[in-house]
């Protein structure tokens, strides 16, 4: 159990700076989400904490230490790797219990805690197979029963289930979540799904570019996202965002559309950003902008149009009813939410 | 897998003709020639020979000497091929760690590989030669009574070291791609589970290497028992006495030196026995080698 701090975090890979100053603090049994696209430096920021690569300036401490210096074995962690990184030439018994054999604990309890494990991953039938005879997702839980066995202060996790196909990794997401509440274990965990960022972070640190861009609660992130890369990178499908500017209470819109909207202390050039529901549909004109519907996606319980803004070219996404008779060429009169309106700077891309 | 189908039929004969020939009259000739010339046995002046069956093979085999020829082999075998592969693993683990030039590094390493064996065996025999060699003074001033020409010991010592030499370019190639193909994540998860290096080295990269040791200590003891003639020749000769006489060199020495070519062919024989046995055994292990993943 340990609280993880960053202060100042940077890296840089022969004068490429790669991670911009991170700092955020962990509570201790908190999860949180390291979630961004490919190639933000995720994997640079946990393997940083894991004392896999080098702090190149800031600090980072684990439970009241410093561990800048030490080594990946004085820190206290255990960590999940993406390809699981099992020993192939070990069984998952020899597997798990690698770790506590150089801990030089008794055979009786390296055994208690590896039965343990595998209890709680239901892995008892396996224990004496290598890794070669086990199928994406049972090896996957032996990586997480490696980790867990050794009751570390600090969980780190890089992209456990990006190997997985859909329906596992919804399971041993689940299963995650749970084990979690089960150890409390403090859990930095890595991905670039923001699903599995959304149900499971406890917090999130939506990065890119090597810059944290908000270190928030998944709700937070949601509805008020902090900058434009951030609200266009969480949620699926993703929110509508457009030039668009505000003048005494209305806000223009592409094709040349104006709507009023109430309290509205947003003025000059904005990027507007909508979320696909928020969208308000009207049966007839009036304080609306129409929308020429493209294309139809159902999929079941709602559906998804995509459409233009009528005289522009701006793409917009919406949120359909599952019952709905639209369909391509439909002229639809949308309404702006006042109270669900993002604004971004043009310039930085902040929210103002 | 796709065929190339020929239109005529004497095409592929004509160019497989030269390799077979070379084959033929290099390899299966002078096979048969041994075959035959191991029970027969000729008069002393080579003009009548007679057929004797096996009793060129009883007599070799109950010969002191070749039973030394035996002893120093197995010796010669296994310290070779021992310190090529400790040697060149140890210099592939190290060369693992350099981060700047390393390409220059194995370059250099593979270097020794292209020297002939009988130029290789000079080049120790003048380092340590125990009148002039530049590196045998210092053995001397370090107390070590060093005479190789005398001492079977010593001039065992050398042709090994000779020969280990020459190998070490070849494991250290091996060892090399053998330790790229192991994935870093596996030592840096030994690493977070508290492994020193020296741990994950013993308990990890050791035991994902056994393929690649198992191949190169077959192809090692093959190399120290049949290719190592032109070392032994040009360093030491066999001797001092017959200290480093090998099989294969004592073959030689029978035959083309004291020209008794009844148990010279009986001993090639039964050198041909080990090299089928080896390689037998080499295609059915290495085949389906010990594979992990
Ligand atoms: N050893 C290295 N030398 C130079 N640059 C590197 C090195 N390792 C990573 N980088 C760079 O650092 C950046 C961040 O890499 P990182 O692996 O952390 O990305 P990531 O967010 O984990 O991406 P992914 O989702 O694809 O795993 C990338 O632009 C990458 O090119
Ligand atoms: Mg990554």
């Amino acid at each position: 159990m340990a609280r993880i701090q960053l202060q100042d975090v940077r890296k840089s890979y022969a004068g490429q700076q790669v991670i911009h100053g991170i700092t955020t603090d962990i509570a201790d049994g908190e999860f949180v989400v390291i979630v961004g696209p490919s190639g933000c430096g995720k994997s640079t920021l946990l393997r940083m904490v894991a004392g896999l690569e080098d702090i190149t300036s800031g600090t980072i401490s684990i439970g009241d230490r410093v561990v800048n210096g030490l080594e990946p074995r004085a820190r206290d962690i255990a960590m999940v790797f993406q390809n699981y990184a099992l020993y192939p030439h070990m069984t998952v018994r020899e597997n798990m219990a690698y770790g506590l054999k150089i801990a030089r604990m008794s055979k009786a309890d390296i055994d208690a805690a590896v039965a343990k494990a595998a209890a709680m991953l239901e892995l008892e039938p396996y224990l004496d197979r290598k890794p070669r005879a086990l199928s994406g997702g049972q090896r996957q839980r032996v990586a997480m029963g490696r980790a867990l066995v050794r009751e570390p202060a600090a969980f780190l996790l890089d992209e456990p289930l990006s190997n997985l196909d859909a329906k596992l990794r919804v399971q041993m997401r689940l299963q995650i979540r749970d084990l979690h509440q089960r150890t409390g274990q403090t859990t930095l965990y890595v991905t670039h799904d923001q699903v599995e960022a959304m149900t499971l972070a406890d917090r999130l640190i939506v990065m890119e570019k090597g810059v944290a861009q908000q270190i928030a609660t998944p709700h937070e992130v949601y509805t008020t996202p902090a900058t434009e890369f951030v609200a266009g990178f969480i949620g699926s499908p993703a929110m509508n965002i457009f030039d668009a500017r505000c003048e005494d209470g209305a806000v223009l819109l592409p094709g040349g559309h104006r709507v009023t909207v109430a309290d509205q202390a947003v003025s000059g050039d904005v990027r507007l950003g909508l979320r696909p529901e928020d969208i308000e549909i009207q049966p007839e004109a009036g304080n609306t902008f129409p929308i020429v519907l493209r294309s139809v996606e159902w999929l079941g319980a709602d559906a998804f149009g995509y459409g233009v803004i009528e005289n522009s070219d701006t793409q917009v996404t919406l949120r359909l009813a599952g019952n709905t008779h639209a369909a391509r060429g439909d002229r639809l009169h949308v309404a702006l939410p006042g109270d669900r309106l993002h604004f971004f700077s043009p310039q930085d891309g902040r929210r103002i | 897998m796709r065929r190339t189908v020929f239109p005529h039929k004497v095409l592929p004969w004509l160019l497989l003709a030269p390799q077979l020939a070379i084959t033929l009259i290099f390899f299966y000739w002078p096979a048969a020639q041994a075959f035959r010339q191991s029970v027969l046995k000729e008069d002393p002046f080579g003009l009548s020979s007679t057929f004797v069956g096996l009793a060129n093979f009883r007599k070799v085999l109950s010969d002191p000497n070749y039973l030394n020829a035996v002893q120093v082999t197995v010796v010669f075998s296994l310290l070779v091929a021992f310190s090529a592969l400790a040697i060149a693993l140890f210099l592939a683990v190290q060369a693992e760690k350099i981060i700047r030039g390393k390409g220059f590094y194995r370059t250099l390493m593979i270097w020794p590989y292209a020297v002939a064996p009988a130029i290789a065996g000079m080049l120790w025999l003048f380092m340590f030669n125990p009148s002039f060699g530049t590196l045998a003074w210092p053995l001397r001033q370090l107390g070590i009574d060093w005479n190789p020409l005398l001492d079977g010991d010593d001039a065992m010592a050398l042709v090994v070291a000779a020969a280990t030499w020459k190998q070490i370019s070849y494991n250290f190639l091996f060892f090399v791609a053998g330790l790229q193909a192991i994935p870093k994540s596996l030592l840096e998860a030994a690493a977070i589970d508290g492994a020193s290096r020296r741990h994950a080295f013993w308990t990890i990269v050791f035991p994902l290497l056994a393929p690649t040791t198992f191949f190169l200590l077959v192809v090692n003891t093959v190399y120290a028992l049949f290719d190592t003639f032109g070392i032994i020749h040009a360093v030491t000769g066999g001797g001092p006495g017959k200290s480093t006489e090998t099989l294969v060199y004592k073959v030689y020495n029978d035959g083309f030196v004291n020209l008794i070519m009844g148990d010279s062919a009986a001993q090639s024989v039964i050198l041909m026995v080990i090299v089928i046995t080896l390689t037998a055994f080499q295609f059915r292990f290495i085949e389906r080698r010990v594979h992990y993943g």
